[in-house]
C-alpha cells in the first residue's frame, strides 16, 4: 500500500447529502423513494448531529410543504425525491415560486413515467422540472455529471435558492445517483455560504414583496418580529391578493426579471475539446460521461470532436450553443429520454447545423460506442 | 506511463453482500493509490433477486463508469454466470462459485465452491462475499493484499474485524489450492502490483 491519500470512496446520492451539510442546510423532510433514498439516510443521521432537523413525513406533498414552512421560519431547506415523488411536489413547487420561497428540491430521476422502473436511469423529468407546475414560473435546474458535482451542485443549489429567492431543482439520473468515485471534497469551511438578505426596516415599514435594486425582495423570518402575509394568489408589495392588472404585472415579470438578470451566472456550462470542434456532442448527467469516453476514441481516429456540458439545463444556456454553432457542422444530443434537450438545441440551431439525437428509454444507458458510431454516420 | 483498466463484475443475487464486496474492493483500489469507479445493479427486492456489482480500476482517468467487456467476473449464481460470461474478455479471469453453479460455461473458470466451504469454515455463508475477495485478490493482484485488508477492516461491522480477515485469507487460501488444482495452469496475472 502507497502513501495515505485525502480521497475517498463517496456515493454521488451521499455526495448530494454532503453538499447540502457543506452549504448549510438545517432542514431536511421527505419521503424516501429509490434511487434517492440514501440522501434521506444519510441526513436522517447527520443533521441532528449539527443542531439541523430531519423529519419523514406521510408522503412527498407534507415533504415540500414542510420544507417550505422550514424555509419561511428561516432554515435553508431541502427535500429529495424521483418521479412518483416529484410529481405530487408540482403544486407546492408552483406555490414557492409565486411565493419565492427558497428551497431545494433533489429529482433522482427513475424511468416512468409512473411507478416505472424503479432502479433503473433515466432523463425523462427533464421537461417536467421545467413546466410541472401550472402557470408562467421561472425555475432553476441544476444537474450534476459526477459524483464531485453532486456535491458542488447541490451547494450551488442551495445558494442560488437564497440568492434569488427561488425553488431550485438539482436533477440527477441515476447513474450519478448511485455511482461511488473517487473524490476528493473541500472542507466545509472552504464552501461559500450565501444567505436571503433579510430586511433590515424596522417592521412596521417592512412590504414583504418589495423588490431591492437586485430585483430580489428581502425576506424576513416568520418569528423574527415582521408580521406579514403568504399567499399562492398573485399578490401586491404587501403580499396580499390583488386582481389589479399592474400588480398582477409586477408580480409574475418581477418572478422572471430576477433570474433574468442571474441568468450567466446561474448557467453552468463547460467545454471540452470545442476550440478547433467541428462537430459537438451536447449532454448533461450520466450522458457526460459516455460522450467523454467517446471523444476519447473519435479524436484519436482524427475527428475533431467537442462536448459542450450542461450543468445547468433550466433557464437553458443558450449562449453555449449559439456561441460554436457557426463552426460546427453537427451536433449530438445523447439523451435517457425521447430528445427533451434535443428541442431545445433544435430551438436555438434555428436549422444552421444537422443536429442528432440518440435515445434510450428502456433502463439501460446509452454505451460510448453508440455515440461513436452515430457521430461516424453523421459525418459520413 | 501505460494506461492500466481494469473492469470488473461481481454477479449473483440481492443478500450475497456483492455490492458491499464491490464498495470494498474499490476503497482498497483508493488505498492502492488507484483510480476506481464503482457502480451496480439490483431489482426492486432485498434479497433474492439479480445484483451485480461493478468496478472499475484505472492508473488514468476513467469516463464511462459502467463495465463493458470485462477482465475479472465473479458468478454466484447460475444465472449470473449465464447471463455474463460471454462479457468476459479473451484472458479474462471467471471465477464461479460451484455450490450455485452446476453448468460451468467454460473450462478456463476458476470453479470454488465458495459459499459451501465458507459455510463448512465459519458455520455460515454470510462471510461468502469476503471469501470470494480473498479468491479475486489472490489469483488477480487487481489490488494489493494489504490494501484490501485495510479496506475490509474499515467497511465491516466493529468487532467483526478478526472473522473477516479470517475469511480473507480463507480465500487466499482456497484460490492456491484451485490454481494447484487446476493442473498448475497459471491464472494470468493482470497486473503486477508495486
Amino acid at each position: 500500500m502507497s502513501k495515505k491519500t485525502s480521497y475517498q470512496l463517496m456515493q454521488g446520492n451521499e455526495a448530494v447529502a454532503e453538499g447540502a451539510l457543506a452549504s448549510g442546510v438545517s432542514f431536511f423532510a421527505g419521503y424516501p423513494i429509490t434511487p434517492s433514498t440514501e440522501i434521506a439516510e444519510i441526513l436522517a443521521d447527520r443533521l441532528p448531529e449539527s443542531g439541523g432537523k430531519f423529519i419523514q413525513m406521510e408522503d412527498e406533498i407534507g415533504s415540500i410543504a414542510a420544507i417550505i414552512g422550514a424555509s419561511i421560519g428561516g432554515s435553508k431547506s431541502l427535500t429529495a425525491t424521483s418521479g412518483p415523488g416529484f410529481s405530487l411536489m408540482q403544486e407546492n413547487l408552483g406555490f414557492a415560486c409565486l411565493a419565492e420561497i427558497p428551497l431545494v428540491i433533489v429529482n433522482v430521476m427513475r424511468a416512468g413515467p409512473s411507478t416505472g422502473l424503479p432502479t433503473s436511469p433515466s432523463q425523462g423529468d427533464v421537461m417536467q422540472a421545467r413546466w410541472g407546475t401550472h402557470g408562467d414560473h421561472p425555475i432553476i435546474v441544476l444537474t450534476p455529471s459526477s459524483v464531485e458535482e453532486a456535491f458542488h451542485y447541490t451547494t450551488k443549489a442551495v445558494n442560488f435558492s437564497e440568492k434569488y429567492r427561488n425553488p431550485v431543482i438539482v436533477l440527477m439520473d441515476e447513474v450519478i445517483g448511485h455511482m461511488r468515485a473517487r473524490v476528493n471534497l473541500p472542507p466545509q469551511s472552504m464552501v461559500e455560504r450565501i444567505n436571503r438578505v433579510q430586511p433590515n426596516m424596522p417592521p412596521e415599514w417592512y412590504l414583504p414583496y418589495e423588490r431591492s435594486a437586485n430585483g430580489v425582495a428581502p425576506m424576513a423570518s416568520f418569528g423574527d418580529g415582521y408580521r406579514y402575509h403568504i399567499t399562492g394568489l398573485v399578490h401586491d408589495a404587501k403580499g396580499f391578493p390583488t386582481a389589479n392588472p399592474n400588480e398582477a404585472r409586477d408580480n409574475i415579470r418581477g418572478l422572471f426579471a430576477k433570474i433574468e438578470r442571474g441568468f450567466r451566472e446561474i448557467c453552468l456550462v463547460d467545454y471540452e475539446l470545442m476550440e478547433d470542434a467541428e462537430h459537438a456532442i451536447v449532454a448533461y448527467g450520466s450522458m457526460v460521461l459516455s460522450a467523454r469516453s467517446a471523444l476519447e476514441q473519435l479524436r484519436k481516429s482524427g475527428i475533431k470532436v467537442g462536448l459542450i456540458k450542461l450543468g445547468t439545463l433550466w433557464p437553458f444556456p443558450r449562449f453555449a450553443l449559439e456561441h460554436y454553432l457557426p463552426q460546427l457542422k453537427t451536433v449530438l444530443v445523447p439523451e435517457l429520454n425521447m430528445g427533451q434537450i434535443y428541442r431545445e438545441v433544435l430551438r436555438v440551431n434555428a436549422g444552421k447545423s444537422q443536429i442528432e439525437k440518440i435515445n434510450r428509454v428502456n433502463g439501460t444507458i446509452i454505451a460510448p460506442d453508440e455515440i461513436v458510431k452515430t457521430v461516424k454516420g453523421m459525418i459520413r | 506511463m501505460k494506461q492500466i483498466k481494469t473492469e470488473i463484475r461481481l454477479a449473483g443475487s440481492g443478500g450475497q453482500g456483492l455490492i458491499t464486496a464491490g464498495i470494498i474492493l474499490a476503497e482498497a483500489a483508493i488505498l492502492d493509490n488507484k483510480n476506481v469507479v464503482q457502480s451496480q445493479s439490483y431489482g426492486p427486492e432485498a434479497r433474492g433477486g439479480a445484483s451485480r456489482a461493478e468496478i472499475i480500476i484505472a492508473n488514468g482517468p476513467i469516463y464511462f463508469p459502467k463495465a463493458t467487456w470485462v477482465d475479472i467476473l465473479l458468478a454466484m449464481t447460475q444465472k449470473a454466470s449465464d447471463q455474463y460470461s460471454f462479457d468476459l474478455k479473451a484472458g479474462g479471469i471467471f471465477i464461479v462459485d460451484t455450490t450455485y453453479v452446476n453448468q460451468i460455461p467454460t473450462s478456463s473458470a476458476l470453479a470454488i465452491p465458495i459459499s459451501s466451504r465458507t459455510r463448512e469454515k465459519f458455520g455460515k455463508e454470510l462471510f461468502s462475499n469476503i471469501v470470494a475477495l480473498g479468491v479475486i485478490c489472490e489469483t488477480t493482484k487487481v489490488v494489493s493484499a494489504q490494501a484490501l485488508q485495510a479496506a475490509v477492516s474499515a467497511r465491516v461491522p466493529a468487532g467483526t474485524e478478526k472473522l473477516n480477515t479470517d475469511a480473507l485469507a480463507f480465500g487466499r487460501k482456497l484460490a492456491k489450492e484451485a490454481i494447484k488444482k487446476n493442473n498448475g495452469v497459471e491464472v494470468e496475472v493482470i497486473e503486477a502490483d508495486s
